[in-house]
C-alpha cells in the first residue's frame, strides 16, 4: 500500500509543504492504521452495545415492576441530561479505579481498559437514547394487534419478538438512524481516556509532526466516509424492511 | 362447550356485565345483539379472558376462566378471535400472518402449517392473495385472513365480535358466507352482530342484551317473530 501511495504524497509534501506523513512514511502509517481499525471496532461495540441496552430498557419500561420502571426512568434522565464526556470520565477514572486488577505477571491491569469503558460508558450514554426511541415505537404499535397476538396464544414474551419489535422497528428507524449517526461521531470521546482511536492518533500525529492542517482534513474526510457507510447501511435495512401497505 | 354463570364485570365503578349467563353446546352458533355500550364486547372478551372478571364463572371445554394462575395459553388454544378491525400482523403477508402462531405458538412443523395454512386460504376463498400484505388487501379480503388465521390454531370455539361492522354491504356477504360455512361444518360460533339477516338465518340462539343483563333470548324464529320484552321490540323495532 505504502509502495504505491507513497511517492505520491511524498513528493505533494516536497513540492508543496501539505504533509501527510502518514502516507509515506512507515512509522506513521502503521499508527494510523491501527487506529483507522481501533475506531472502526470502537464504533462497532458501541453501536452494537448501545442497541441492547436500547432493547432491554424498552422492554423493562413496559414490565410490571415499578421500581424496575422507575431506575430505567432515572438512567434515562441521567444519561440523558450529562455531558457523554464527563459520563466516560467517571466511568474510566472514578468506577474504572474501583474494579478489580488482574496481575498480568509482575505488572497489573484493570480488567477493562479504556477501550473496554468507552464501550460501556458510551454504549450507555446513546442506549438512554436508544431505549426512549424503541419505547415511542412500541407506543405505536396499537393495542388491538398485540391483543389479536395474546388472543393467539402468544405470550409476552414472544408477541415482543415477533410482532411488536418489528413493528416498532419500521417506526423508529429514522429516529434511531439519527441516534447511531450521533454516537458514531460521539466515539471520538474516547480520545479523552487515551483509547488510541482515530481522533486520539490524529492528535498524536500532528503533535510529532506539526501538520494540524492536514489531520484536520483526513479526519473530516475519514468520519464522513464512516457516517456515509452506516446512513448507507440503515438506508438499505429501511428499504428492506419496507412493506407495502404500511408505514 | 361454553358455559357462562351470572358473570360480573366492571371497569372501576362503571358495571359493565350485572349478571350474564348463557350455555352453547358445540356446534351451536349463538348471536348477541344489544344497543351500542351494552357490553356484547366485553363480554365476548372475558370468554377468551382478554377481560377478568370480577364475579361468576366462565368455563370452556370443562377449563375455568375465572381463576388466578389461568393456563392462558391452553385457553387461547381453545378460542379463537376475530376483531372488528381485522388486527392482522401488517409486516407478513396473508399467508404468513395465519402461519405464525402455529409455528411460534403451538411449535407445529412449518410445512405442515403451511399446507395447512393453503388449505385454509382455499377455505376463504382467497387463492391468488397468499402473498399479498395486509396493506395490499380489501377490508373483507383482510377479515377472511384473519379468520383463516384464526382457524389455523384448531380452535373449538370462534368468537367474532363485530366483524362485518367496518365492512361496505358488498363485502360484508362474503365474510358472512365464510362464517356460514364454519357453522355448518359444525365449528361452534358466537357472533355479535348486527347483521340481523344472519341471525334469522344462521343462529341457533340469539341473545339480546341491554345494560349489562341479557333481556330476552331465544331460537331465531321465535326471538324475531315472537319478542315479549318492550326493550327488544323497540330495538327489533328500529333495526329491522
Ligand atoms: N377498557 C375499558 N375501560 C373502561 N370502560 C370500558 C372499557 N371497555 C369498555 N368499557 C365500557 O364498557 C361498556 C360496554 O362496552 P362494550 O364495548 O362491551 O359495548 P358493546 O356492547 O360492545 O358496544 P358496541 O356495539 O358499540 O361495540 C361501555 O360503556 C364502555 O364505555
Ligand atoms: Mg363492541
Amino acid at each position: 500500500m505504502l509502495d504505491i501511495i507513497g511517492p505520491f504524497f511524498k513528493n505533494l509534501y516536497d513540492t508543496t509543504g501539505w504533509n501527510f506523513i502518514m502516507f509515506y512514511e512507515q512509522y506513521e502509517y502503521d499508527r494510523f492504521v491501527d487506529a483507522m481499525w481501533v475506531s472502526v471496532k470502537l464504533i462497532v461495540a458501541c453501536l452494537i452495545f448501545s442497541l441492547i441496552v436500547g432493547f432491554i430498557g424498552a422492554w423493562g419500561q413496559g414490565a410490571k415492576s415499578k421500581i424496575l420502571r422507575l431506575s430505567i426512568a432515572g438512567y434515562i434522565q441521567f444519561f440523558r441530561n450529562t455531558p457523554p464526556f464527563i459520563q466516560l470520565l467517571v466511568f474510566y477514572f472514578v468506577i474504572g479505579t474501583l474494579t478489580p486488577q488482574v496481575d498480568m505477571g509482575g505488572y497489573n491491569e484493570a480488567i477493562i481498559g479504556s477501550f473496554g469503558w468507552a464501550v460501556i460508558g458510551m454504549g450507555f450514554f446513546a442506549g438512554a437514547f436508544n431505549t426512549e426511541i424503541f419505547r415511542s415505537g412500541i407506543e405505536a404499535v396499537p393495542t388491538s394487534t398485540v391483543e389479536a397476538a395474546e388472543a393467539l396464544g402468544y405470550s409476552r414474551m414472544k408477541s415482543y419478538i415477533y410482532i411488536i419489535f418489528p413493528l416498532a422497528f419500521r417506526v423508529c428507524l429514522p429516529a434511531l438512524n439519527n441516534n447511531l449517526v450521533n454516537l458514531l461521531k460521539t466515539t471520538t470521546l474516547a480520545y479523552g481516556i487515551a483509547v488510541p482511536e482515530m481522533m486520539y492518533t490524529a492528535n498524536q500525529i500532528w503533535s510529532d509532526n506539526v501538520n494540524v492542517p492536514e489531520m484536520m482534513i483526513v479526519l473530516f474526510i475519514y468520519y464522513i466516509g464512516l457516517v456515509g457507510i452506516l446512513v448507507w447501511g440503515m438506508h438499505r435495512w429501511e428499504q428492506k424492511m419496507r412493506v407495502p401497505g404500511y408505514g | 362447550m361454553v358455559s357462562i354463570k351470572d358473570v360480573h364485570k366492571s371497569f372501576g365503578d362503571l358495571e359493565v356485565l350485572k349478571g350474564v349467563s348463557m350455555d352453547i353446546m358445540k356446534g351451536e352458533c349463538v348471536c348477541i345483539i344489544g344497543p351500542s355500550g351494552s357490553g356484547k364486547s366485553t363480554l365476548i372478551r372475558c370468554v377468551n379472558a382478554l377481560n377478568d372478571i370480577q364475579g361468576g364463572s366462565i368455563t370452556v371445554e370443562g377449563q375455568e376462566v375465572n381463576v388466578p394462575n389461568l393456563d392462558k395459553l391452553e385457553l387461547r388454544k381453545k378460542v379463537g378471535m376475530v376483531f372488528q378491525q381485522y388486527n392482522l400482523f401488517p409486516h407478513k403477508t396473508a399467508l404468513k400472518n395465519i402461519m405464525m402462531a402455529p409455528i411460534h405458538v403451538l411449535k407445529q412443523d412449518e410445512k405442515e402449517v403451511e399446507a395447512h395454512a393453503r388449505q385454509l386460504i382455499k377455505k376463504v376463498r382467497l387463492e391468488g392473495k397468499e402473498n399479498g400484505y395486509p396493506g395490499e388487501l380489501s377490508g373483507g379480503q383482510q377479515q377472511r385472513v384473519a379468520i383463516a388465521r384464526s382457524l389455523a390454531m384448531s380452535p373449538d370455539v370462534m368468537l367474532f365480535d363485530e366483524v362485518t361492522a367496518a365492512l361496505d354491504p358488498e363485502t360484508v356477504k362474503e365474510v358472512l358466507v365464510t362464517i356460514q360455512d364454519l357453522a355448518a361444518e359444525g365449528m361452534t360460533c358466537i357472533l355479535v352482530t348486527h347483521e340481523m339477516g344472519f341471525a334469522k338465518e344462521v343462529a341457533n340462539h340469539v341473545y339480546f342484551t341491554d345494560k349489562g343483563v341479557i333481556v330476552e333470548h331465544g331460537p331465531p324464529d321465535t326471538f324475531f317473530n315472537d319478542a315479549k320484552d318492550p326493550r327488544t321490540q323497540e330495538f327489533l323495532g328500529q333495526i329491522l
